[in-house]
């Protein structure tokens, strides 16, 4: 044990805290936005994948990150375009065209990619100097942007007219619109910035934290985020804390492997080290649940009076 | 009438999905209709053909019903692939250990098997064990939402997880033959292995898959039936999804029929295990399901969460399952992954057609 907590190792754990919770860090606000406005969104996941894939190809053409980042995020928005006409026009069941549009993203990649790039599943790897800066070789420059937007998102939040009307919209849109607001316009526009943030946190993850993109790279992620959302309260600052939490988990899982023996010399076994931030949600979900409160309009379609 | 309608709509939503499908298909430089030709045109012309796509069914049948159980109270269950996975090793596990199982561990045979119980008795509590085993890993996200309220979508997505690697690291220091490079558990004992169809059917092909497994899948349709709308249970149930407020009000606990619910959706996704290793593989193998427990989403959707629907909507994807590797061969740039492109999209449009349906 002491061998192990030594600085340079804790060092090395929370840089790894910061990279691992910064796709959750994105994801997370961008659902904030769209829960806060009354639509659940399981799409995360696939917005994620999403972003993830356009980045990867686009950064790899374009030897351009930069380029590839905005891409993905373009992409992000007009999958959540596509999730927002199900959900908002035709009142689809929000939770299970959300899980549609994630399975949707495990396929579609699969398909371009195989008619671009022969190979199902994969994209090509892209050269180190092409992917996303980290400075001194440890802090990505995503996890910058994703701990800026945590004020921003507050300020958007609380401070804005846009931001009061999102939640007046989540919280009782009747009472809403008969104040003038647009109750499908600002669903629409909510869940639209849910799937550019959300496809910035999975384009970090295919041209910043790796190097290329593979089927489902999200491993469940954009779920997690979401019950990172749902343990802050669905409060930008909780949030982040949520989001460290579970990158904590995920750091601790990738550093613990090999590290660790048990009492019979043999390493932990990596299916249980993989299987932390999954348990953990789990447990963290069912101890914190019943103080959280959901935005009371999340999940009901909005149909106005005629 | 009620009934044109109540198909009108699943067809509607696969025709759209399929428009769709032909422009991606278009898009990306081939022939949709050559594509879907492929797709579909290969599933009943033999025996052959139809014992594969009868097996493929199978699965699907199960899982379908599953998801069916739960969201008729009210429920996603997004984990029937991760309570068919632990269902799968611990009918592999039976199967070995009390199915007189011997194994040949670098040219010596060993014995891994503790009984050597006769086929009547190994193969009901293989069947025993794969729904036990499903009913449990489907009863804790139940119970977690019954007691903590939260949610059964996250829970049973994250227990998909963990149930995969729960089971593979079983499967790795348990019941794998020391080096084997695949990740696969010994074979189980004789006695546990289901006849399969081939048997019974002239002309069809002995390498066909097909087991009796097929047709518990259509006794569980009719189970199904009878339990959800003959029964008094089913009954409190269907009451909870409809409305967990009114039911509470009538006596009936939202709680308790969560739980309920969620262990007999478990239980059906178990039971993918008996095709799949009693009447298929005679093992457990790491990765075997083709994401049956997610299709099975689009399976109960498409089929409106009604038996008979389930078993048409199964033998639909079944086709698309049996379809897939003819796309990636025949076709010049396709790939098999459309169908899981299908399926979603499917879902987009059976989810926002179902307003119209009601009315």
């Amino acid at each position: 044990m002491s061998d192990v907590l030594t600085p340079t190792f804790l060092l090395i754990l929370i840089f790894s805290t910061i990279r691992g919770a910064t796709p959750l860090i994105f994801a997370a606000l961008g659902g904030m936005f769209s829960e806060r406005a009354g639509v659940i969104n399981i799409a995360l996941e696939g917005l994620m994948l999403a972003g993830a894939f356009t980045a990867a190809v686009v950064t790899y053409e374009l030897q351009n990150p930069y380029i590839g980042f905005v891409a993905g995020m373009a992409v992000g928005a007009v999958v959540a375009l596509v999730f927002a006409v199900a959900v908002i026009k035709f009142e689809a069941d929000q939770v299970v065209t959300g899980f549609a549009i994630s399975l949707l993203m495990l396929g579609l990649p699969a398909v371009v990619s195989s008619r671009i790039y022969d190979s199902a599943g994969s994209t090509q790897q892209i050269a180190k100097e092409f992917l996303l800066p980290e400075f001194w070789n440890r802090l990505p420059l995503a996890a910058i942007l994703a701990f800026a937007l945590v004020p921003i998102c507050w300020y958007v939040l609380y401070k804005t007219p846009f931001g009061l009307r999102i939640r007046a919209v989540g919280e009782n849109p009747e009472a809403a619109d008969a104040a003038g607001v647009n109750v499908i316009k600002l669903r629409y526009s909510a869940v639209i910035i849910s799937g550019i943030l959300a496809a910035a946190g999975g384009a970090y993850l295919s041209i910043g934290q790796s190097s290329l993109f593979t089927r489902g790279m999200t491993a469940g992620r954009g779920y997690i985020a979401l019950a990172a959302l749902i343990l802050a309260k669905w409060r930008p600052f909780p949030v982040l804390f949520a989001c460290l939490f579970f990158g904590f988990t995920e750091a601790l899982a990738t550093n613990l492997q090999g590290v660790y023996k048990l009492p019979s010399g043999e390493d932990v076994p990596v299916q249980f080290i993989q299987m932390i931030p999954y348990v953990l949600t789990i447990i963290v979900l069912a101890g914190f649940i019943g103080l959280s409160r959901a935005p009371k309009a999340l999940g009901t379609p909005y149909r106005k009076e005629s | 009438m009620k009934i044109l309608r109540e198909i009108l709509w699943p067809l509607t939503a696969v025709f759209a999905a399929f428009v769709v499908g032909g422009i991606i298909v278009v898009a990306i430089g081939d022939n949709p209709f050559q594509t879907y030709y492929q797709l579909i045109g290969n599933s009943f012309g033999s025996m052959n053909d139809t014992g594969y796509t009868l097996f493929l069914a199978t699965p699907l049948i199960f899982t379908g019903l599953a998801v069916a159980v739960a969201f008729r109270c009210g429920l996603l269950n997004i984990g029937a692939e991760g309570q068919l996975y632990v269902a799968a090793f611990a009918t592999a596990w039976v199967g070995i250990k009390f199915g007189g199982a011997m194994v040949t561990v670098f040219g010596k045979e060993e014995n891994w098997s503790w009984f050597s119980l006769p086929a009547v008795l190994l193969v009901g509590l293989c069947v025993l064990t794969a729904v036990a085993a499903g009913a449990f890993w489907g009863a804790i996200p139940g119970l977690l939402k019954a007691k903590f309220g939260s949610h059964e979508v996250i829970n049973t997505i994250m227990l998909n997880f963990v149930a995969i690697a729960l089971v593979s690291y079983f499967t790795q220091y348990y019941l794998k033959i020391p080096g084997d490079p695949i990740m696969q558990t010994a074979e189980i004992g004789k006695a546990a292995q289901i006849p399969r169809i081939s048997q019974y059917v002239p002309g069809m092909p002995d390498f066909v898959p097909l087991s009796v497994a097929f047709l518990l899948a259509i006794l569980m349709c009719v189970l199904v039936y009878i339990f959800l709308w003959k029964t008094k249970w089913g009954y409190e149930l269907r009451a909870v999804g409809e409305n967990p407020t009114a039911a509470e009000y009538g006596g009936i606990s939202p709680k308790k029929q969560i739980v309920i619910a969620m262990t007999i959706s478990g239980g059906l996704a178990g039971m993918v295990a008996i095709g799949e290793v009693l009447g298929y593989r005679y093992r457990y193998y790491d990765g075997f399901s083709d994401g049956w427990g997610f299709l099975g989403i689009a399976v109960a959707l498409l089929g409106r969460n009604h038996p008979l629907g389930i078993f048409v909507a199964a033998l639909f994807f079944a086709v698309l399952k049996r379809g897939e590797i003819f796309v990636d061969i025949e076709t010049k740039y396709v790939s098999k992954d459309l169908v899981e492109v299908l399926q979603a999209i499917i879902i987009i449009f059976v989810a926002s057609l179902q307003r119209f349906s009601k009315r």
